[in-house]
């Protein structure tokens, strides 16, 4: 028996879903319909589902940012009304989706498909990483960095965002208010961030343009960057070049 | 004719018999014309620069030569007389003058008419230009607006069918009285508020059961606003933008109020939202609004009739429409 959520700020949309699940009865339980992407999330890490059905259109988190949040992406079959780039995402990815309103042969398609290819849960998770780092890049996912700081979601909007400093497989994120962790990697911030604001100045770091007073002249051939909250940030020789191009100095 | 009589008479004035002085006028007339033809011709099709006028100048001078010039060779074989050639050579100098100012004067007028013309065909390929722009934008306005509600309403739709066919039937009925109030509305037109409230109470309708209780819409509207005219299609936009970011910003209930009232010759619209400061995009003007203010713009050539406020977590926006 299969577990899995159904996550939809629509009621009717969920209960579509839930009525063409009938079906699956045998195989497939569903633990619990979610309204919005915190309790998507606070569901996922609870129950540890197998198989969700998500929108990616939903209040304060849309379904992207829900899933980036989650340690271990369970498989995921997405719905959606109408989201141009995102369809791109999941062809690209060969990730299942339902483009609403779907019908009930469509639907037994994406769960058949989940269920014969439901032993190897570790491609599957590797299909969501990879899909939602291929997200990243969208113009819309550039406002706004999701963190989650024990059980609670914060949202970062991308202007508050000072620097960003990788830790292990962790990067911080800094802001006035104070640092943030979030489990990922420089190259999806570099990929994600808009590169006129933002420079990768050093293999451990990102600067925020806005935020550098001045450039002083640390070792040899390396750079510190001052930030208007006084914090220092090395710059490289590679980064130093990078940065002067940006500024067009 | 004029500059020919003018001509005869000065010549005649010297004391040479009429024939002298006719064929004299006529000769350097048909010169002078010649050359203001030349000029007007050279003009139609070659406007000169800022920096050019130097060549014009030196164009009439070399012009004006040239039929002085025509007037001192051609002249001398039609008389013989040694009296006429010698008063011609004396009034070499005044012939030259007198030609280069009729040249250049006639320079300055196809000048001036030319570059008139010039500049209507331009003024006029303008606002067809500009027409055309502001016909696509409009249409691309609207279109924007569409595939997502449209999709998750036949979503909507496609749930009720199954455990409550009579809603679902309601909601197409609603859908399509929706969906034909938009197609035959023409952007430029404006409507009755009053009518513009009943298609948009349509729209809310159907907000209202996709997304269930969470949604609620109080409409205030002053008697006197009924037959206040604003563009079609204007209040949509701004109240689907006080849904998404009511809906998408907060997880809880939502009431969405819109207040219309008269002040002065103007109707003023505010829509409320809550919304939640923490969350938001700073700047608050989705596509929808920004298009709001674009229309706005294009149909009253203003850009102060739209504002938008956020405080205490409700978001307000206000537009305000002349009215005639």
């Amino acid at each position: 028996m299969k577990r899995a959520l159904v996550i939809d700020d629509e009621p009717l949309a969920r209960m579509v879903v839930l009525e063409y699940l009938q079906d699956f009865a045998d195989r497939i339980e569903v633990l619990q319909e979610c309204g919005d992407g915190f309790e998507g999330l606070k569901a996922i890490q609870q129950h540890q589902p197998d198989l969700v059905f998500l929108d990616v259109q939903m209040p304060k988190i849309n379904g992207f940012e829900m899933l980036e949040l989650v340690d271990q992406p369970p498989a995921v079959i997405f719905t959606t009304a109408y989201d141009e780039y995102a369809i791109k995402a999941f062809e690209a990815h060969a990730i299942d989706y339902l483009l609403k309103p779907f019908n009930k042969d469509r639907f037994h398609k994406a769960v058949e498909k989940y269920l014969a290819q439901a032993g190897a849960p570790a491609q599957q998770s590797k299909k969501t990483e990879d899909l939602l780092e291929a997200v990243s890049h969208s113009p819309a996912q550039h406002e706004r960095i999701v963190v989650k700081t024990g059980t609670k979601v914060k949202i970062i909007p991308v202007q508050d965002v000072q620097y960003l400093q990788a830790d292990d497989d962790y990067v911080s994120v800094f802001t006035q208010e104070g640092s943030y962790l979030k489990n990922k990697t420089m190259n999806f911030f570099e990929q994600m961030l808009d590169p006129r604001h933002f420079v990768r100045v050093h293999r451990s770091y990102m600067v925020a343009i806005q935020q550098i007073t001045r450039i002083d002249p640390y070792e040899k051939d390396s750079h510190l960057a001052i930030l208007k909250s006084g914090a220092k940030i090395p710059v490289s020789k590679t980064g130093y070049v990078k940065l002067k191009s940006v500024l067009g100095i | 004719m004029v500059w020919a009589a003018l001509v005869i008479y000065i010549v005649h004035s010297f004391g040479f018999y009429w024939v002298v002085a006719g064929i004299d006028g006529l000769v350097s007339t048909i010169l002078l014309a010649a050359a203001c033809w030349l000029i007007n011709n050279n003009l139609r099709y070659y406007q000169p620069g800022k920096g050019s006028y130097i060549n014009l100048l030196i164009w009439c001078l070399a012009l004006a030569g040239i039929s002085a010039a025509g007037c001192r060779w051609i002249l001398p074989y039609l008389n013989n007389d040694k009296i006429y050639i010698n008063f011609l050579s004396q009034s070499l100098a005044i012939r030259f003058f007198g030609d280069f100012m009729a040249i250049g004067w006639m320079a300055m007028i196809s000048m001036l008419w030319y570059s008139q013309l010039d500049h209507k065909e331009t003024e006029k390929r303008r606002s067809e230009a500009e027409k055309l722009a502001r016909d696509a934008e409009l249409y691309n306005l609207r279109q924007q607006l569409q595939p997502h509600f449209l999709f998750n309403s036949l979503n909507s739709i496609n749930a009720l069918i199954g455990f409550k066919p009579d809603e679902a039937r309601k909601m197409i009925h609603q859908l399509s009285d929706f969906l034909r109030g938009t197609l035959k509305k023409d952007d430029q037109l404006l409507v009755p508020l009053k009518d513009e409230l009943l298609h948009l109470n349509l729209y809310l309708d159907i907000e209202k059961v996709r997304f269930g209780h969470r949604l609620e819409t109080e409409i205030s509207c002053d008697k006197r606003c009924d037959e206040a005219m604003l563009p079609t299609m204007l209040l949509q936009p701004i109240v689907e933008n006080a849904i998404k970011f009511g809906l998408y910003d907060t997880t809880e209930k939502v009431i969405i109020s819109i207040r219309a009232e008269i002040e002065g010759n103007q109707l003023i619209i505010m829509v409320q939202n809550p919304y939640d400061a923490q969350t938001s995009r700073p700047k608050g003007t989705g596509f929808g609004l920004r298009g709001v203010q674009r229309r706005l713009y294009l149909l009253f050539a203003r850009n102060d009739l739209m504002e938008t406020h956020a405080n205490d977590d409700i978001f307000t926006t206000i537009i305000k429409i002349p009215q005639a």
